[in-house]
């Protein structure tokens, strides 16, 4: 009889002791440190939707950096265009000659008509006032035809290359000053 | 004989003055000679311009007479070798003692030192005028020139420069300039178009409306072409235009058309064209058909201005490096350089006597007109303007006794100017909005009404 008591006592401390641990385990569950308060509580259809918002994040992401590199691009295309219109080839007085600088604007110039095929242009000679009115109608041309013939050394071709001398009538700046007339004696490029 | 005398007192002047230019380019070894105004051997004839009798004394006649005496002595003046005695000095009046030869005590005019005479007498009725106008030489008391004119008061202005053109003649051989009109190109609306006046500024009417760059005018010997250069295609071209007739022609080559000039007594004209790849000056008909090439060199060769008598052109040339100024037979291959001071002599006219080229030379900044000889050889330049703005565009009048040219003295904007062919009497020609420039005066064209 004193044996069965004693198993009986033994038996319920057990159980006691596994209830406890039962009991126990489930706080230790809930981690302090972690901060997700959702994950205790997330069903399957919750996270679908989580990851799709991350991969929508993601591809936003991704869409902007390439619109940036693609503006960037852009720009970069404009700001050559307009460097091809924007700067003149200019000249000494009284002179059609190509300066060491005119030849690297040319240079340039060739180069964006290699990389444009589908664009013609017109160059247009112009002279500043320092000069007669009829002396400067030829002197236009031969600036014009210097620039010209440049490009087609440089292997531009030269159906896509038309001249055109406006003398001294078409100055940038009509003042007289010595500035004036320096960017006045230019070589002008103008699509057709 | 009377007009002999005058024409030789003028003659002797110009030759007087002329060696005593080329004893002072020995004497001083310079490369210019500089015309000062007050050279005393141009001496202008003293003329006394009386005030017009009017016959029946009303208004309008009255009237008529005035602007018929303003006109007269306005005329006269422009010839440059002419000087209007300030009617202060009169000693007696024409208008009221008489105006016939008969009628003159000549002791009042040669007392005072007037050389020539001129009465006038005014009818007038309905609008409709009659003038009567005598030329007298005091001295010799001698009529020179009587003429009556009528028609309508409208008119006044073409009857009285008929009648100066007749005492141009009875004093220097030849009509002058009262005939005659200038073509130009002024600014309109930040255009330029090409326009013509008369000989002395008046009446500029608007010849192009291309709303474009029109260039260069030029008549042809009867003035009734024109031909010019015009943007309105795109690039310069030269346009042909007949001023009656709806005539005319495009020249378009390839390239360039630009500094037409007509050959004298003929309808050919000579231009540069670029076409070849050279610009080169060619004979045209005025259709634009090429009849040759005439010069053939490295470098830009513009500006033809033919010869008087059409057997040569003056034009400029960089084939040296920088422009000078080149005359070629247009028979020849050779052209002679006749320019060899300073480094840009461009612009080349040539006088109506075939003698003379004036042109125009750039030194240190300064736009000048020069003048040289060509005839029996090439002579030293003689500077016409200085000190005074730019001046480009030299043309000489039909008779060689004026040139008109483009200036922009006096702090201004470029406008029309007019010269003796000594340099003399510098003044505005006319009175106009914007920028006028490239002046060319025709040949005789007749005294018809605006």
């Amino acid at each position: 009889m004193k044996r069965q008591l004693l198993m009986n006592v033994m038996m319920a401390v057990m159980v006691a002791g596994l209830l406890t641990m039962a009991a126990c385990s489930k706080p230790q569950v809930a981690d302090p440190g972690d901060v997700y308060q959702g994950q205790s509580g997330e069903t399957d259809a919750e996270k679908a939707a989580r990851l799709e918002a991350e991969k929508a994040a993601r591809l936003e992401a991704e869409r902007i950096k390439a619109q940036q590199l693609n503006d960037q691009h852009r720009a970069q295309i404009v700001e050559a265009k307009s460097r091809f219109l924007n700067q003149n080839i200019l000249f000494d007085y009284d002179s059609d000659e190509l300066t060491d600088q005119a030849k690297g604007l040319l240079r340039e110039k060739a180069a964006w008509l290699q990389a444009n095929p589908s664009d013609a242009v017109m160059i247009e000679g112009h002279c500043d006032e320092r000069g007669t009115t009829v002396y400067n109608l030829a002197l236009g041309e031969r600036r014009a035809n210097a620039a010209q013939n440049y490009l087609v050394d440089l292997g531009v071709s030269a159906r896509r290359l038309g001249t055109v001398s406006y003398g001294e009538e078409k100055p940038l700046d009509p003042a007289s000053t010595e500035a004036a007339h320096r960017i006045n004696r230019r070589a002008q490029f103008i699509f057709r | 004989m009377r007009q002999r005398k005058y024409f030789h007192m003028l003659y002797k002047a110009a030759w007087v003055w002329a060696i005593i230019v080329l004893l002072s380019v020995h004497a001083l070894a310079k490369d210019y000679d500089y015309i000062s105004i007050s050279n005393p051997f141009l001496n202008k004839t003293p003329i006394a311009v009386t005030s017009f009798k009017a016959f029946s004394g009303h208004e309008a006649e009255v009237a008529a007479g005035v602007q018929a005496e303003r006109i007269l002595k306005a005329g006269l003046d422009f010839t440059g070798y002419l000087k209007i005695m300030d009617p202060i000095a009169f000693l007696s009046n024409p208008a009221e003692s008489g105006i016939q030869l008969g009628q003159i005590n000549f002791k009042d005019w040669t007392g005072i030192g007037a050389e020539l005479l001129v009465t006038g007498g005014v009818e007038e009725l309905d609008g409709q005028v009659k003038l009567q106008l005598r030329l007298m030489d005091t001295f010799n008391t001698k009529l020179l020139v009587g003429k009556i004119y009528s028609g309508p008061a409208t008119q006044i202005r073409a009857m009285v420069h008929r009648f100066c053109a007749e005492v141009a003649k009875a004093l220097t051989g030849n009509f002058g300039v009262f005939g005659s009109k200038i073509a130009f190109v002024s600014t309109v609306n930040g255009d330029k178009e090409i326009y013509s006046c008369d000989f002395d500024g008046f009446n500029p009417r608007q010849i192009t409306h291309h709303k474009s760059i029109s260039l260069s005018p030029a008549w042809s010997h009867d003035a009734q072409w024109l031909a010019y250069v015009s943007y309105a295609k795109g690039k310069p071209d030269i346009f042909v235009k007949n001023l009656k007739k709806n005539l005319g022609a495009i020249v378009n080559y390839k390239g360039i058309n630009i500094s037409p000039d007509w050959m004298p007594g003929k309808l050919d004209l000579a231009a540069t064209l670029s076409f070849s790849g050279d610009q080169e000056i060619y004979l045209l008909t005025r259709k634009g058909e090429i009849i040759k090439r005439v010069t053939k060199s490295w470098g830009s060769n513009v500006s033809p201005k033919f010869s008087p008598d059409g057997g040569k052109i003056a034009f400029t040339s960089s084939r040296s490096g920088n422009p000078q100024i080149y005359i070629q037979g247009l028979d020849s291959q050779e052209a002679r350089r006749i320019t060899f001071t300073g480094k840009y002599n461009t612009s080349p006219a040539w006088s109506p006597d075939g003698k003379k080229i004036a042109y125009v030379g750039i030194e240190k900044n300064k736009i000048n007109i020069f003048v040289i000889s060509v005839y029996p050889h090439i002579g030293n330049p003689a500077q016409l303007t200085a000190e005074q703005g730019d001046n480009e565009d030299p043309c000489w009048s039909p008779d060689g006794s004026l040139i008109v040219f483009k200036s922009n003295r006096n702090g201004g904007r470029a406008h029309l100017f007019v010269m003796t062919a000594a340099g003399t009497d510098q003044r505005r020609l006319l009175s106009m909005p914007g920028i006028q420039s490239e002046p060319d005066w025709s040949g005789d064209t007749g005294f018809s009404a605006e």
